[in-house]
């Protein structure tokens, strides 16, 4: 294939669902006619100015929109070169960015006329915002985890039932986020009359990658005019954690045709990728077919996909959106990994240098940040994003530290 | 319509009787055993094999399928493995059509040119890729065509009037109508709901017609094969491979005489639904 740079790398994709090679609809020809249906009543609400209208209203009023962009200073200082800012994402309702693709698709799903709603989730944050988005509709869902994260993620299990939701307990696979959106999409097969899947990042088939990008680039447009007020300019370069990448595209996208900027995507590396232990599927993984869509994914030389680690449940995933794989082929962005040790480290420093306690997603945008914040000017800025708020995560960093609670 | 699979159909339409196709998965249990099973397959009544090659994430596959990809991973499924177990076949068996079924990253992964040949080579007749829809089949057909192997696509009840000419656009050998929505192994279809569907088909295409996902007993596959001109037998095979195993999934003597037995009463059921009716 030759490649030439595109005009804009804000145009994809095309009407088929692709990003370059990547993307796609690779689906059961059952959920075929269902993902051309989410398509149409997707491109129909999206020129709507009453369903935007109304999405704005509760992004504005019961998630909390626009979320504050946040100056690090401390850690600004100890590191002692680039200015730091943080996305506040953590301090959207519920606790991460995950809700505003959730308010987004409930709204669809609604005009669609479903009457149940599915999701998947890893971290617990996905499903948290899904529970809660039907909580606020009065729509029944079922939430399907692997009970690996079921087992780490606690907290979040008990407030998804809190909240009205069935969690499903997976335990194929390993147990974790690939193997819950396969069962997400088992029962989707099976209840394609009257439910709606909630994909939680932008990953699977086409609409699913465009239309995530598209609820969550609120999160680079605030941001945009947030730091522009502040400092008066563009920032120099942007962090964030990538899993399957929606917080990340969320940020990114609204500067992916300004390229003073530099953006850089932060995988898990686990316990290194020197390892087999790692969810670092842009930079260690080739491209594959999973989950309704081409990107790159970890996978074994005969096409089998191999397990994601990491100590974050939301970056345990061994594939990753096709958008991503796309930035990445064209060059767009540079995908780097941290470990978990480093994640801590991160998690460590921002709770007690800025009184924030940050998501082990998160974590990982931040422990690059601090890498490279003190070999940059001081008039270098840096804004990062603070995807969710970690208090979903104390069990495991106490663990970490040898500590039962 | 490769020869194998067009002289099959032709010879069951002369004897007024519907395929019985038994799906079993590679490597299942272990290679030496998936090997010999499959070669008992044709005695017993199977007229056309379906073998599964085994993927680490079977989206569309209920917990039977599920199970018997990862005991076939776990026992050194791969597709060169794959393709060695249909090779063995063929050096017994010149006749039988076999069709190769899964998911299409590993075949993105092993190559589809590479894919095409060389499965035509091992003496496959035909493909189903369950997670490549038309709006992707242009991925893997030109491929297939060059080494004549026929794209076996799926309908499904979601695939309306406006949607099955599309399907049907890509689709040689056969067309395989998955009668419920859902994964397989699960639910059954009703009879009545499912000659309605066959019917629908038929006015868009004239490849025979194969019925398949929750057909579980002789009884189920006679129902079948007075309605559609096969039926496919995937999740109630393994699960009697499985109640054969021992603990830790290793085959019995067993094994492949209780198979072998099931698919004997299934193709008693399907040879005899027709007379019965």
């Amino acid at each position: 294939m030759t490649t030439h740079l595109p005009n804009s790398f804000a145009a994809g994709p095309d009407d088929r669902g692709h990003f370059g090679p990547h993307g796609g609809r690779f689906v059961a020809e059952t959920l075929m006619p269902l993902i051309l249906d989410v398509e149409k009543a997707y491109a129909e609400a999206a020129a709507d100015p009453a369903f935007q209208a109304e999405m704005k209203g509760y992004l504005a009023d019961f998630v909390g929109r626009p979320s504050p962009l946040y100056f690090a200073e401390r850690l600004t200082a100890i590191c002692g070169g680039a200015k730091i800012y943080f996305k506040r994402e953590d301090l959207n309702h519920t606790g991460a960015h995950k809700v505003n693709n959730c308010i987004g698709q409930i709204l669809l799903a609604r005009r669609m006329g479903k009457t149940r709603i599915i999701a998947e989730t890893g971290a617990g944050q996905h499903g948290v915002a899904t529970a809660t988005v039907c909580a606020l509709f009065g729509i029944p869902c079922v939430i399907y985890m692997g009970a690996t994260d079921i087992a780490r993620q606690q907290p979040n299990v008990f407030r998804m039932k809190l909240l009205g939701a069935e969690v499903r307990s997976v335990t194929s696979g390993a147990a974790t986020l690939k193997d819950a959106m396969n069962e997400a999409m088992r029962d989707w097969v099976a209840n394609v009359e009257d439910t709606y899947y909630l994909i939680g990042t932008v990953a699977g088939p086409h609409p699913y990658p465009l239309m995530v990008r598209e609820f969550q680039k609120i999160i680079g447009e605030e941001a945009k005019a947030q730091i522009k007020a502040k400092e008066g300019r563009l920032p120099d370069s942007l962090y964030a954690a990538v899993g399957g990448g929606s917080n990340a595209i969320g940020l990114f996208y609204p500067f992916l045709d300004d390229p003073s900027v530099k953006i850089v995507g932060v995988e898990a590396a686990g316990h290194g990728t020197d390892t087999e232990e790692h969810a670092a599927s842009l930079t260690m993984g080739r491209p594959g077919v999973l989950h309704g869509s081409r990107t790159y994914l970890l996978q074994n030389r005969d096409g089998q996909i191999t397990e994601a680690y990491s100590i974050s449940a939301g970056l345990d995933y061994p594939g990753v959106g096709p958008e991503h794989a796309w930035l990445k082929d064209a060059g767009r962005i540079d995908y780097v990994s941290v470990t978990d040790a480093e994640a801590l480290d991160a998690f460590h420093k921002t709770t007690r240098h800025e009184g924030i306690i940050p998501a082990l997603e998160s974590s990982h945008a931040i422990a690059q940040v601090l890498k490279v914040a003190g070999s940059l000017p001081q008039d270098h800025i840096i804004l990062a994003c603070l995807s969710g708020r970690g208090d979903k995560d104390v069990d495991t960093v106490a663990r970490a530290m040898g500590k039962e609670l | 319509m490769t020869a194998r699979l067009s002289r099959r159909f032709a010879e069951l339409k002369a004897a007024n009787r519907a395929a019985l196709v038994v799906y079993v998965a590679a490597t299942d249990p272990d290679a030496a055993t998936a090997t010999a099973l499959m070669q008992a397959l044709p005695e017993a009544g199977a007229d056309v094999v379906e073998l599964g090659m085994p993927f680490t994430d079977p989206m569309a596959d209920g917990p039977a399928i599920q199970k018997a990809a990862l005991r076939a991973l776990k026992a050194g499924a791969s597709m060169d493995a794959t393709l060695a177990q249909l090779q063995a076949f063929r050096a017994v068996d010149e006749t039988t059509p076999v069709i190769l079924m899964g998911y299409y990253n590993p075949i993105d992964s092993y190559g589809v040119e590479r894919f095409a040949a060389d499965a035509a080579a091992a003496g496959a007749d035909g493909v189903i890729v369950v997670d490549v829809p038309p709006e992707e089949a242009e991925e893997i057909t030109p491929a297939l065509k060059r080494h004549d192997l026929d794209f076996i696509c799926l309908a499904t009840p979601t695939s309306d009037d406006a949607r099955l000419p599309k399907i049907v656009a890509h689709a040689s050998g056969f067309l395989y109508y998955v009668a419920v929505l859902g994964i397989t192994g699960t639910r059954s279809a009703a009879a009545e709901q499912v000659a309605r569907a066959v019917a629908r088909i038929r006015k868009h295409t004239s490849l025979p017609v194969a019925i398949g996902f929750g057909i579980k007993t002789p009884e189920n596959a006679a129902e079948m094969a007075r309605i559609a001109d096969a039926a496919v037998v995937g999740s109630a095979v393994i699960d009697r491979l499985a109640a054969t195993l021992t603990a830790d999934d290793q085959a019995t003597p067993e094994t492949i005489p209780t198979v072998a037995t099931f698919v004997s009463d299934l193709a008693a059921g399907v040879r005899g639904a027709r007379a019965r009716a």
